[in-house]
């Protein structure tokens, strides 16, 4: 009778308990945000999670095309401004309204010069409140890009910027917290609830949020799980729901595992090799790669359908150009993978007179399985008589060597982000290294006509011309073989069976909002 | 005594001193954190601009200088990732380290004691000697594999005990705890059972050599002569005689426990000091990584001076020393 009576009152308390559980997605990441400023870090993903709370002017629909988010609108009214009409009736997380005037307090605080977003809108000059809910922006020259610029430049409340004395970003250098790292208010689809760094940051539905809600998400809580291992078996465990950072090693079992879904498809970033231009190697040797045919030669000693069985799992994507096929001036004509020919490759290190020369390659840690893509190019140029000296480092003490030029081969994956188009690829990697152009032209690779048509093709505004151009950049690039591209990376999500719908991106930021249970 | 103290505290400061000095020895080596912190479209003069604003353009010495001389006003600066004070962050994170480590060591002592008198009384039977060589495979296990076994079994096939976090925690003021809740209490087993695996050995292996040279003293036979109860025998009059370096070892063990947490902590995903220090080494987070550094040091130092200064209270002789 008691027991019963028990049994039935722990049975109904379960089912009181179970509507405030329904609706909770846990988010194991691979890693935390580390604060709450969307202009503390320049990190693509913290940005992707804090895209929860807050929102840009734009932001990136479904198939990555720009959309409007906080703008409905906007018209270039000269060459150097840009006029962006406001949404009207968004609220912040704290019931303000959203207006112009916290537009240009953002704008400010994100193009400080101590922000570590300022890179991110390169050609912002100023900007000019026009009414409540228009505002004009200025921009250093013709920029056909400024939207792709904005989707990551979110909107504060200017009002409460000011009250807590976060007007500028906080400053590492200066010693003192700001109060946006520990604080949230934005215009977002989600409110941040509760954050304990490294444990445990919960985000909750605001229900005052402007646009259709097609999500059915009550509560988010996102875990850093560090170690793959452990966040495999936190999944297969059911104590979480979803991972953005599924190991490409254990995606059999995963899919196996009839309570997981695995969401597989190709990221964006495509992995290339680079070659330094300059007229000595590290050894003081003469530069042979200055020859455009030792560089095809060590193309076609790569065996990319190797690399993808053997090192990737048949998970990557080999690619023939050098930006992927969602990037705008991605052209499908150049993007035919280079068949490996080793026997060739020797007649052409034989007619160049650069047989067996010794080179360094420098590799570093950040792109999946890096280090055994390094060692498995190296073999295939030693196949060829090539002597190629691996140089494997984390990220950290590789980039300072790479950015000083002190390099002869090296190892990089380009995603266009946050800008997705091609401009990114052709104006930081490939351009001369001048001013902000080429700073990632480790190699010292410099060509007029290839800066030329890229200059160009920043202040054009017509679309389809622009397009044209950075393809005809791009095959510029791929007919002087300035880089081996060599495939785009896996992307790897997984969740557990109850979630229903769970839409991909091929930037790799989940978008919790498009989620359904 | 006095003296003594004074000496003590000193060798501490300079323990402490030289640790720092060879981290920032080492800080050069892990790269360049600005790569870390900026942005991928930031220019090379930017970069610079940050560079020379966080002092990194000095020498190693300069930097080490300017450390000492604002870590002894208690100023860590902010951390470069989290953009927060270094000693709040360290101070969230020590909590969880801290019951993760007492925790480990209450379940060494609870298993380890009377595994080592079992193994000690019943010497030579094949159920004594077979747990004793199993001991080795304890000490000989990398704690990382530990866990991940334990994860296996417990938290994906049996699904008893979650396999990473913390699970709910009470605030008592800045301390944080986990002890007071079920989910808490559930998420700490896992951890603790991975990071007292070794010490539960080296208890159990000192307790059973304690035992054997004990059980072999007389008053141990003129106790069995008089009719004493095995039972008592063992567990009161034996026992009690060789605590005294097990209460040693499991003190000086403590610091230990603390710098071996990282390890249990990154797999676990235990939100603890070692955590922290793991991602500022990953980031190249200097602030961070030193003072933790300084902190951990402080601890074995701590320790190490309370056993001297309490041995020095039981022995007179060494307070001359």
């Amino acid at each position: 009778m008691h027991l019963s009576r028990i049994l039935v009152g722990g049975v109904a308390l379960l089912a009181l308990a179970m509507p405030a559980t329904a609706g909770t997605l846990k988010w194991g990441a691979s890693r935390d945000i580390s604060s709450l400023d969307p202009y503390s870090y320049g990190d693509s993903f913290a940005l992707g999670v804090l895209n929860h709370a807050y929102e840009g002017l734009v932001r990136y629909d479904r198939n990555l095309k720009i959309e409007p988010a906080l703008a409905t609108s906007w018209e270039i009214v000269s060459p150097t401004t840009w006029r962006f009409k406001l949404r009207e009736g968004v609220k912040f997380h704290n019931g303000a309204d959203f207006t112009a005037e916290d537009v240009q307090a953002s704008l400010k605080r994100a193009s400080d010069p101590k922000s570590p977003l300022r890179g991110n809108i390169p050609a912002y000059k100023g900007s000019r409140v026009i009414d409540a809910h228009t505002i004009e922006i200025d921009v250093s020259a013709h920029y056909p890009l400024l939207p792709n610029d904005l989707t990551t430049i979110y909107i504060f409340d200017a009002g409460w910027l000011k009250d807590n004395n976060a007007e500028a970003p906080t400053d590492v250098g200066s010693g003192s917290e700001g109060y946006a790292t520990y604080n949230e208010n934005g215009t977002g689809p989600f409110k941040v609830e509760s954050r304990q760094p490294d444990a445990k940051t919960v985000f909750t539905k605001f229900d005052g949020w402007w646009d259709k809600t097609e999500h059915n998400i009550d509560r988010i809580e996102l875990t850093p799980i560090a170690s793959p291992a452990t966040r495999v078996a936190a999944l297969l465990a059911g104590d979480i729901d979803f991972t953005d950072q599924a190991p490409v090693q254990d995606l059999p079992r995963l899919a196996a595992s009839p309570e997981v879904k695995v969401l597989e498809g190709t990221d964006l970033r495509t992995v290339m090799i680079g070659f330094s231009q300059r007229d000595q190697l590290l050894s003081g040797a003469a530069n042979p790669m200055k020859d455009l045919r030792v560089r095809q030669a060590m193309q076609l000693a790569i065996d990319l359908d190797l690399i993808n069985k053997k090192v990737m799992r048949g998970k990557s994507r080999n690619a023939g150009a050098l930006v992927a096929p969602q990037i705008p001036g991605y052209d499908a004509a150049l993007d035919t993978p280079v068949k490996a020919d080793p026997e060739k490759a020797k007649a052409l290190l034989k007619e160049a007179g650069a047989e067996g020369f010794e080179f360094e390659f420098n590799c570093a840690d950040s792109l999946v399985n890096e280090e055994q893509i390094c060692q498995a190019v190296a073999s295939m140029w030693s196949r060829v008589g090539l002597k190629p000296k691996l140089d494997q480092g984390t990220r950290a003490v590789q980039t300072p060597k790479r950015s000083a030029g002190k390099v002869d081969v090296y190892t990089l994956g380009w995603a266009t982000l946050p800008m997705l188009d091609t401009y990114s690829l052709t104006s930081q990697v490939l351009h001369t290294k001048e001013g902000s152009f080429g700073i990632f032209n480790w190699g010292g690779w410099s060509d007029k006509e290839f800066d030329k048509v890229t200059e160009a093709s920043a202040v054009e505004l017509d679309q389809t011309k622009r397009l044209a151009m950075e393809a005809q950049s791009l095959k510029i690039a791929k007919e002087h073989a300035l880089m081996i591209p060599l495939h785009q990376q896996p992307l790897a999500w997984a969740t557990t069976a109850k979630i229903k719908d769970f839409p991909l991106f091929s930037d790799n930021l989940p978008r919790l909002w498009l989620v359904k249970m | 005594m006095i003296a003594f103290l004074v000496k003590r505290v000193g060798n501490a400061i300079l323990v402490m001193l030289t640790v720092a000095f060879f981290a920032f020895l080492i800080f050069r080596f892990l790269g360049d954190p600005v790569e870390m912190m900026v942005n991928e479209s930031a220019t090379q003069v930017e970069r610079d601009e940050l560079r020379s604003r966080l002092g990194l353009n000095d020498g190693f010495l300069v930097q080490y200088l300017r450390f000492v001389t604002n870590a002894a006003q208690g100023q860590f600066g902010l951390s470069w990732r989290n953009q927060q004070n270094v000693i709040t962050l360290i101070g969230e994170r020590f909590p969880a380290t801290f019951e993760l480590v007492i925790i480990a060591t209450i379940l060494s002592l609870a298993i380890g004691i009377p595994l080592g008198v079992f193994t000690a009384i019943g010497r030579g039977r094949w159920w004594a000697e077979g747990l004793q060589f199993s001991s080795i495979v304890g000490v000989s296990l990398p704690s990382f594999f530990v866990g991940i076994i334990l994860i296996l079994a417990f938290s994906v096939s049996l699904g008893w005990l979650p396999g990473y976090g913390r699970g709910e925690v009470v605030q008592l003021g800045w301390w944080s705890t986990g002890l007071l809740t079920p989910s808490g209490r559930a998420a700490i087993v896992l951890p603790a059972l991975s990071l007292s695996l070794f010490q539960i050995t080296l208890v159990m292996r000192l307790v059973r050599a304690e035992m054997l040279e004990i059980l072999r003293a007389d008053f141990i036979k003129f106790a069995r002569a008089r009719g004493v109860k095995r039972r008592a025998l063992w567990f009161r009059h034996a026992l009690k005689n060789c605590l005294m370096p097990v209460v040693t070892l499991t003190a000086m063990q403590v610091g230990n426990l603390i710098a071996f947490a990282l390890v249990t902590e990154t797999v676990f995903q235990w939100p603890g000091m070692g955590m922290l220090f793991m991602q500022a080494v990953t980031f190249v987070d200097i602030p961070v990584m030193a003072a933790y550094l300084c902190i951990v040091s402080f601890i074995f130092v701590t320790l190490n001076t309370f056993v001297d200064i309490a041995y020095a209270v039981i022995d007179p002789r060494l307070r001359a020393a």
